[in-house]
């Protein structure tokens, strides 16, 4: 009662600094009084401290299960263990938004904290945006999703986390996902305020270029720890669906990409400006635009915690108001490039940014349109349609391979102007052997596509240059890394889809089943008896194809609160394979459900895209 | 005759009007091709003709309804007017049983036999596909 009161009106207490903070900016801005009378920094601490202490009170609710509040009611139990008491506090939808909170309001404060050097009035400028930004999801949190609400009576128990959330890496997947979701505000905020202050210069640049990064560096690891979740815990030995959630987390992801190529141009030539501003605004619109999708129910999912129209209707006019306002400062203050800068040659550094732009809007397009064309057609014409990975598959891999090469050999183009004479017998030669690598990779497997085949062979004229440039010379590093680990993710990609096996059967125990390359089989099925849940552990043992025999011991988990069944996969990690087996209760008889599964480099994705996180925090380290 | 300036110009322009015909063309094609509908057995009852489309069913598992077999489960999917046997040979989610929801992607024999290539995992136990909230509450 007293914890939930202390959050609750330390969150108006934040609301409120938040409105003066904007009206404090505009009266500054507007009498020039830039002696500051009262530090903005502490101000904007305290903020950061009132939803740090809502924050820290709902946590205490969980970990003691007082079930006088909603939520923990909804979302725990006294019988969860304590790591998972923790991670409901986010498990949910108003817990994660007050997170969401937390993370705009610590972005601010360490905006301000980094950017002494620079103008004031851009500095008052970034805070108004910012601010109009928290002012907005405080209003939401605490109008339509109020973390703090009270049950009477007191129930005795709770309904429990979702089990498929008790997980570690979706205890992390939601924190680091917003890191780099909010990060994208400051971006927008920022943007605008330079845009206002005419102050897009080399410094802002500079300045914006690291939150850029940080943004991206946390996107992609959100992504792939959610990616890697549901990989082993949905049991269907996939990495990635083409679900509407999770589009909607690799769209603000493109922009991002797209942005940080630009912003090298406009770093290095002064050109681009209103095209990497557009970049700004549509990053953070495709990461509010995620949040209203996944929030308002449209979708059905595992990150759709409740549905409430109420909800989705505010987010959608909060959207519609930032996007306007964004749009009608992009359209008053923009400003003439100055055509000093202004030639481009056909083959420059800058051409091959904006060639990476191209096929990044175009990728984001189609996922754009995949994602919510299902919405529009159901509620056009009430005609329920699905769009699923083949439609992505067929609009995407063509694309991939000109994308391919232009990354093999964009980043060693000159600025201004270049030629292709150089080098060029031997770039011939890198091709002719990749051509005849991919060529023999299909032919012994027995497949006959022609664009696989040159898809591969795109992506190992990426991997050879690439690794050439990073061996023999030494700067850029950040960007050879990332530029490899894309090869790298490509190509394990391509290896998984071609060399992956599966079988599946139905089996009772003691079962032996002969399967295309070894044999199966059931040998036990062992119970016990956890903290919250029953476990049904069933070993089998698996003989390949040479004959190496091992066994997997996959379990079903029976929940007890709430009563829900969950598979978790027994994987066997090697660099070349994951053995992947997965069994499932189907009704009260004998048989399990046995999924077996041999997903050829699987490893390699996750490790390419962790390759890919260092290239970028590499790249923060450069000038 | 005309400047390098209008001659690039003319040339961007260009390119970004192909590109969007060919983007435009390519998602038709592929709208045509890769959606796939989503019916309730009073939809497929409804139906004229039965094409080869891939198409999705959604509905209840009917009480009593699955049986199993080493390489394949029968069930039968209810709108609770109209319902049709599915049978499937691979992987089933969790949340797979008698009286919950369910969705199964494949292709229809004829009107009252289904071939299902995958079922789909819901994560909510409460999850019900919205027709057959629609058939419910009519019912």
């Amino acid at each position: 009662m007293l914890l939930s009161n202390l959050g609750y009106y330390s969150l108006v207490l934040g609301l409120i600094l938040s409105i003066f903070l904007i009206f404090y900016s505009i009266n500054e801005i507007k009498y020039k009084l830039f002696n500051l009378k009262i530090s903005l920094l502490s101000i904007l601490f305290l903020q950061f401290f009132t939803v740090l202490l809502s924050f820290f009170c709902l946590i205490f609710l969980f970990v003691y299960s007082d079930f006088s509040n909603q939520i923990v009611y909804n979302n725990s139990h006294s019988s969860d263990p304590l790591f998972y008491k923790i991670t409901g506090t986010w498990g949910n939808h108003e817990g994660s938004l007050l997170l969401w909170l937390l993370v705009l309001t610590l972005f601010i404060f360490l905006f301000n904290l980094t950017s002494k050097g620079q103008p004031k009035r851009y500095k008052l400028l970034t805070i108004i945006f910012q601010q109009i930004i928290i002012s907005g999801f405080f209003l939401f949190l605490l109008i339509t999703s109020n973390p703090f609400n009270y049950l009477s009576p007191i129930p005795i128990e709770g309904l429990g986390l979702n089990p498929i959330l008790q997980d570690p890496a979706l205890a992390i997947h939601p924190p680091i996902l917003y890191l780099g979701y909010v990060g994208s505000s400051i971006i927008f905020s920022s943007s605008l305020a330079a845009l206002i202050e005419k102050n897009i210069n080399r410094d802002w640049t500079v300045h914006i270029k690291k939150w850029i990064l940080y943004s991206w560096i946390f996107l992609t690891a959100g992504i792939m720890l959610g990616s890697i979740w549901a990989y082993y815990e949905l049991g269907w030995g996939g990495f990635w669906f083409w679900d509407p959630v999770e589009n909607v987390s690799l769209m603000p992801w493109f922009c991002l990409t797209a942005l940080f190529h630009t912003i090298i141009v406009l770093e290095k030539r002064l050109i681009l400006k209103s095209w990497a501003l557009v970049l700004a605004i549509a990053t953070f619109t495709l990461s509010m635009n995620g949040t209203f999708l996944v929030r308002s129910g449209i979708l059905n999912s595992v990150h759709t915690f409740a549905n409430d129209p109420e909800r989705g209707i505010f987010i959608l006019i909060f959207l519609f108001i930032l996007i306007f306002l964004s749009i009608i400062i992009f359209f008053v203050f923009q400003e003439d490039e100055n055509s000093i800068n202004k030639n481009i040659f056909w083959l420059s550094k800058e051409t091959s940014i904006l060639v990476n732009n191209w096929f990044m809007m175009y990728f984001l397009a189609v996922v754009l349109i995949g994602t919510i064309y299902p919405i529009f057609l159901e509620v056009i014409n009430d005609h329920k349609i699905s769009i699923g990975p083949p439609f992505f598959h067929k609009l995407i891999i063509p694309f991939l391979i000109p994308f391919l090469i232009f990354m093999a050999f964009g980043p060693k183009l000159k600025w201004i102007n270049d030629d292709l004479k150089k080098n060029k017998i031997k770039n011939i030669f890198i091709l002719l052997i990749c051509l005849l690598i991919s060529f023999l990779i299909i032919y012994i497997k027995g497949k006959s596509y022609l664009i696989l085949t040159i898809l591969f062979t795109a992506s190992f004229y990426l991997f050879f240059v690439t690794l050439i440039d990073f061996l023999n010379k030494k700067y850029n590093l950040g960007q050879k890394i990332a530029h490899f680990a894309f090869s790298i993710f490509v190509l394990s990609i391509l290896f998984n889809s071609i060399y992956s096996t599966e079988f599946s059967a139905n089996m009772k125990i003691g079962d032996e089943i002969k399967f295309n390359n070894g044999i199966i089989k059931f040998e036990k099925i062992e119970t016990f008896k956890e903290k919250n849940f029953n476990s049904l552990v069933g070993s089998f043992s698996i003989t390949d194809k040479n004959n190496n025999i091992f066994s997997l011991e996959p379990e079903i988990r029976i929940y007890d609160q709430p009563k829900i069944v969950t598979s978790e996969a027994d994987i066997k990690t090697t660099f070349f394979s994951d053995k992947f087996l997965v069994i499932n209760l189907i009704k009260d008889d004998d048989y399990f459900n046995v999924r077996y599964q041999i997903k050829a480099f699987m490893i390699w994705i996750w490790i390419s895209v962790s390759l890919l996180i260092v290239g970028g925090i590499l790249s923060l380290r450069k000038k | 005759m005309y400047g390098k300036r209008v001659k690039l110009r003319f040339f961007f322009i260009s390119t970004l009007i192909l590109t969007f015909i060919l983007i435009i063309y390519l998602l038709l094609e592929a709208f045509e091709k890769e959606v796939v509908y989503f019916l309730s057995p009073t939809d497929i009852k409804n139906m004229s003709e039965i094409d080869s489309k891939k198409i999705r069913v959604g509905g209840m598992v009917k009480n009593g309804s699955i049986s199993t077999e080493t390489d394949k489960i029968n069930f039968i999917i209810t709108d609770f007017k109209n319902e049709i046997i599915v049978t499937y040979s691979g992987a089933v989610p969790n949340l797979f049983m008698e009286e919950k929801g369910v969705v199964a992607e494949g292709y229809l024999k004829d009107k009252n036999f289904f071939i299902a290539k995958k079922i789909l995992a819901k994560h909510d136990e409460n999850y019900m596909p919205p027709e057959v909230k629609e058939a419910i509450e009519d019912y």
